[in-house]
C-alpha cells in the first residue's frame, strides 16, 4: 500500500488510471456482451489488483504470451510460443499457475506439474489482470466445490462417460498421443478440477456448463474425491493403470515364483 | 560321465587343440550312488521333519477357518473397508488352505518317503508273432460282423454316415443368417433427430457447444429405446467444436457441420472400441485400445494406427429452436469393416 501511494503522483499514474478504467469497462461490457460463462467475472478483482496482476504479468509471461497477452507471433513451422489469454479467464490464469503448470520451465509435448512459483495473492492478481481482457470462466464459487453436497453416483456416471477415457476409470490418469498425457486426478484440489474442467488446459476439451452443469461438476469432485479416500476394493491397486502394471508383476513376479517352486519340487531334500 | 583323460592334446603348447584327440565311446555311467538324507540317518532331523509338514497341514486348516471367517464372520455394511476386509479374507484364505496342502505333501515326499533310485527296464518290442496274431483278430471281427457278406447293411451304415453331419452345416449356417448385415448399415440417427447429451438425454443448443468444447452424444430417445445398449453401441458420437478455418471440408460434406461444430462417431473403425481422447489443440482423436489416431481437421483421417478408413461423419444442422439436429443417418457404416461393407 505504501509503495503504491508514493506512486501517486507519478507523471503515469493518471494514464495508468486511464487504462485500467478503460480496460475494466471493457471487461465488464464484453463481460455483459458474452452469453456464455459469464458470472461474475470481472467484478470482484479491485484495480489495485489488475494493476499488480499487469505488472507480474509483463516480468513473468509476456515473453511468450506477448505484451497484452495478444500471443506470440507464429515464428518457425507455424509455432506459437505461447497463445493469447484474451478471454481465457481467471480460471485458467488460476489453474496454470495454481498447480505451478505456467510459467512454463521449458517447451515440451506440455506444460508440467511443477512446486507453484506465485503465492496465492499473486496467482488472483494475475488472474485478475488476465479476466481484465476479455469475459472467460470465472475462479469457481465455493459452493461448487463442496464434495459433501455432491452425488458421488451420479458423478461417476458423469466421469465414466466424458473423462474416463483419457484419465482412466480409476482416475489414474493415461497416455495420449506423441509424448502427452492426461495427469492423475488423485491429489488434485477441488479448485483445481473445476477449473481445469470449465478452461480445458492444454489439450483437454472444455466442458462448459451449458455441457456439464456447476452441480453435475460438483457430483464429478465428491466422486474423485470418494474414490480417492476410500482407496481400491480389491487391494492393492497397482497404480490402478489396468494390463500394463498388473501384466508385468504376473509375468515377473508371479513367473519367478512358479520357477522357484519347480525347482524346489525337483531339488534333492538334504 | 566319460573319460577324456587319453584324449588330451598332443603338444604341451598354449594353443587350445581340444577335439582333435579321439573321444572315446560314452559309457552309460549308471545310477549315481545313494546318498542317506539328513531324516534317514538323525531321528532328531526326521521328527523335526514330520512336525513341519504337520504345521503345513495345520496353517491349511487355518487357512480354511480363515476362509469362512471371512465368508460368514463378516457382515457387509456401507463402507468399503469391510468389502476389502472380505476380500482379503477369501483370497488369503484360500491361498494358504491350498498350498499348506500342496507344499506340506511334497515336503513329506521330499524327506521322509523313500526315496531310492530305482531303474524300470523298457519293454522288449513286439515280436512278428504278435503282430500276425492281432491282425488275425482284427479279420475275425470283420467276418463275424458280416459286413462283406450283407452289402444292405454296409450300404445303408455308409449313407447315414455320409448324411448325418449335414445337420451340423445347417446349425452353422444359421449362425451366420442371424446377423442381419443390414442392422450394421443403419443407426438411430436419421433427419431431425436431435444430438443430445450422455447420459442424461437432454438435447444441446449450437451455442451451448463452445469452441474447444467435446460433448459425449446419443440419439435423441435412446433412453427410451427398446434395444437401448445395442442401439447405443452404434449411434454414439461425439461433438466437438473447432474453428471453422481449422476445417478441410471435402466437397458433398460442406453443409455437415454447423458453424465449426462437427460430429463423428465414436466406434473406431479398427476393433469398435468408443475413439474418445480428443485433443482440443492438436485436434487428434486418439483410440485408447490401439492408438489409432485420427485428425479432426482432416475429416478424422487415419494418421497412424491399425485402424482402416476415416471414422464416419454425422450430417448436422440446428432446427427453429436452436438446437443441434442430425440431416441424416451416417452415410456409411459405423464400426470395424465386416464382408459384405463393400
Amino acid at each position: 500500500m505504501k509503495a503504491l501511494s508514493q506512486k501517486r503522483r507519478h507523471p503515469l499514474a493518471a494514464i495508468a488510471l486511464l487504462l485500467m478504467g478503460l480496460l475494466v469497462t471493457g471487461g465488464l461490457y464484453a463481460v455483459a456482451g458474452t452469453v456464455n460463462e459469464a458470472q461474475a467475472t470481472t467484478t470482484t478483482y479491485s484495480a489495485q489488483d489488475i494493476e499488480e496482476g499487469e505488472k507480474l504479468f509483463v516480468a513473468n509471461c509476456a515473453t511468450c504470451h506477448g505484451i497484452g497477452a495478444v500471443g506470440a507471433p507464429e515464428g518457425a513451422h507455424g509455432l506459437q510460443a505461447g497463445p493469447s489469454l484474451i478471454g481465457v479467464g481467471a480460471a485458467a490464469v488460476d489453474f496454470q499457475v495454481g498447480t505451478g503448470r505456467m510459467p512454463m520451465q521449458m517447451t515440451g509435448p506440455q506444460a508440467q506439474q511443477k512446486p507453484k512459483q506465485f503465492t496465492e495473492e499473486q496467482t488472483m492478481q494475475l488472474a485478475a489482470y488476465v479476466a481484465s481482457l476479455g469475459a472467460g470462466p470465472a475462479v469457481p464459487e465455493e459452493e461448487f466445490l463442496d464434495a459433501s453436497q455432491g452425488n458421488p453416483a451420479e458423478g461417476g456416471e458423469l466421469f465414466r462417460v466424458n473423462c474416463a477415457m483419457c484419465h482412466n476409470a480409476a482416475a489414474a490418469g493415461g497416455a495420449l498421443t506423441r509424448g502427452k498425457f492426461a495427469p492423475t486426478l488423485s491429489g488434485v484440489s477441488e479448485k483445481h478440477i473445476y477449473e481445469a474442467m470449465v478452461t480445458g488446459p492444454q489439450n483437454m476439451p472444455v466442458f462448459s456448463d451449458a455441457n456439464i452443469t456447476p452441480e453435475g461438476k460438483r457430483d464429478i469432485i465428491a466422486f474423485l474425491k470418494t474414490i480417492e479416500a476410500q482407496g481400491s476394493p480389491g487391494g492393492l491397486a497397482l497404480g490402478s493403470l489396468g494390463p500394463v502394471s498388473e501384466g508385468l508383476l504376473m509375468w515377473t513376479a508371479g513367473l519367478g515364483v512358479v520357477i522357484a517352486f519347480t525347482i524346489w519340487l525337483t531339488q534333492r531334500s538334504s | 560321465m566319460g573319460d577324456h583323460s587319453h584324449g588330451g592334446p598332443k603338444s604341451s603348447g598354449t594353443v587350445a587343440t581340444a577335439g582333435q584327440g579321439e573321444v572315446e565311446k560314452f559309457q552309460d555311467p549308471g545310477l549315481p550312488p545313494h546318498r542317506p538324507r539328513l531324516a534317514d540317518k538323525d531321528p532328531r532331523a526326521e521328527k523335526r521333519a514330520e512336525r513341519q509338514v504337520a504345521i503345513l497341514f495345520v496353517i491349511s486348516i487355518i487357512g480354511t477357518l480363515l476362509f469362512f471367517v471371512g465368508y460368514f464372520a463378516i457382515r457387509l455394511d456401507d463402507t468399503i473397508a469391510t468389502l476389502r476386509l472380505q476380500n482379503f479374507l477369501l483370497g488369503m484364505g484360500t491361498c494358504f488352505a491350498m498350498l499348506g496342502i500342496g507344499v506340506g505333501i511334497v515336503h513329506w515326499a521330499k524327506t521322509l518317503m523313500p526315496d531310492h533310485e530305482i531303474a524300470e527296464e523298457r519293454h522288449e518290442v513286439r515280436t512278428e508273432e504278435d503282430r500276425q496274431i492281432a491282425e488275425t483278430m482284427v479279420g475275425e471281427i470283420i467276418e463275424e460282423t458280416g459286413i462283406k457278406r450283407r452289402p444292405l447293411i454296409r450300404n445303408t451304415l455308409l449313407g447315414a454316415m455320409i448324411l448325418a453331419p449335414l445337420p451340423a452345416i445347417g446349425i452353422f449356417r444359421d449362425l451366420s443368417k442371424e446377423i442381419d448385415p443390414d442392422v450394421l448399415r443403419h443407426t438411430m440417427w436419421d433427419a431431425g433427430v436431435r444430438l443430445t447429451r450422455d447420459p442424461d438425454g437432454t438435447p444441446i443448443r449450437a451455442s451451448d457447444v463452445t469452441i474447444g468444447s467435446a460433448f459425449h452424444v446419443i440419439p435423441e430417445g435412446l433412453n427410451e429405446a427398446e434395444h437401448k445398449l445395442e442401439e447405443k453401441a452404434k449411434a454414439v458420437v461425439l461433438l466437438m467444436r473447432l474453428h471453422p478455418d481449422d476445417l478441410n471440408v471435402s466437397p458433398g460434406r460442406e453443409d455437415w457441420n454447423y458453424n465449426g461444430i462437427v460430429a463423428y462417431s465414436k466406434i473406431c473403425t479398427h476393433v469398435g472400441c468408443p475413439v474418445a481422447l480428443y485433443e482440443q489443440q492438436t485436434h487428434h482423436l486418439l483410440c485408447p485400445c490401439h492408438q489409432s489416431t485420427f485428425d479432426l481437421t482432416q475429416e478424422c483421417k487415419v494418421i497412424f494406427g491399425p485402424a482402416a478408413h476415416a471414422l464416419p461423419q454425422l450430417p448436422i444442422s440446428v432446427d427453429d429452436e436452436g438446437y443441434l439436429i442430425a440431416t441424416s443417418d451416417f452415410h456409411e457404416p459405423v464400426g470395424p469393416s465386416y464382408w459384405e461393407r463393400g
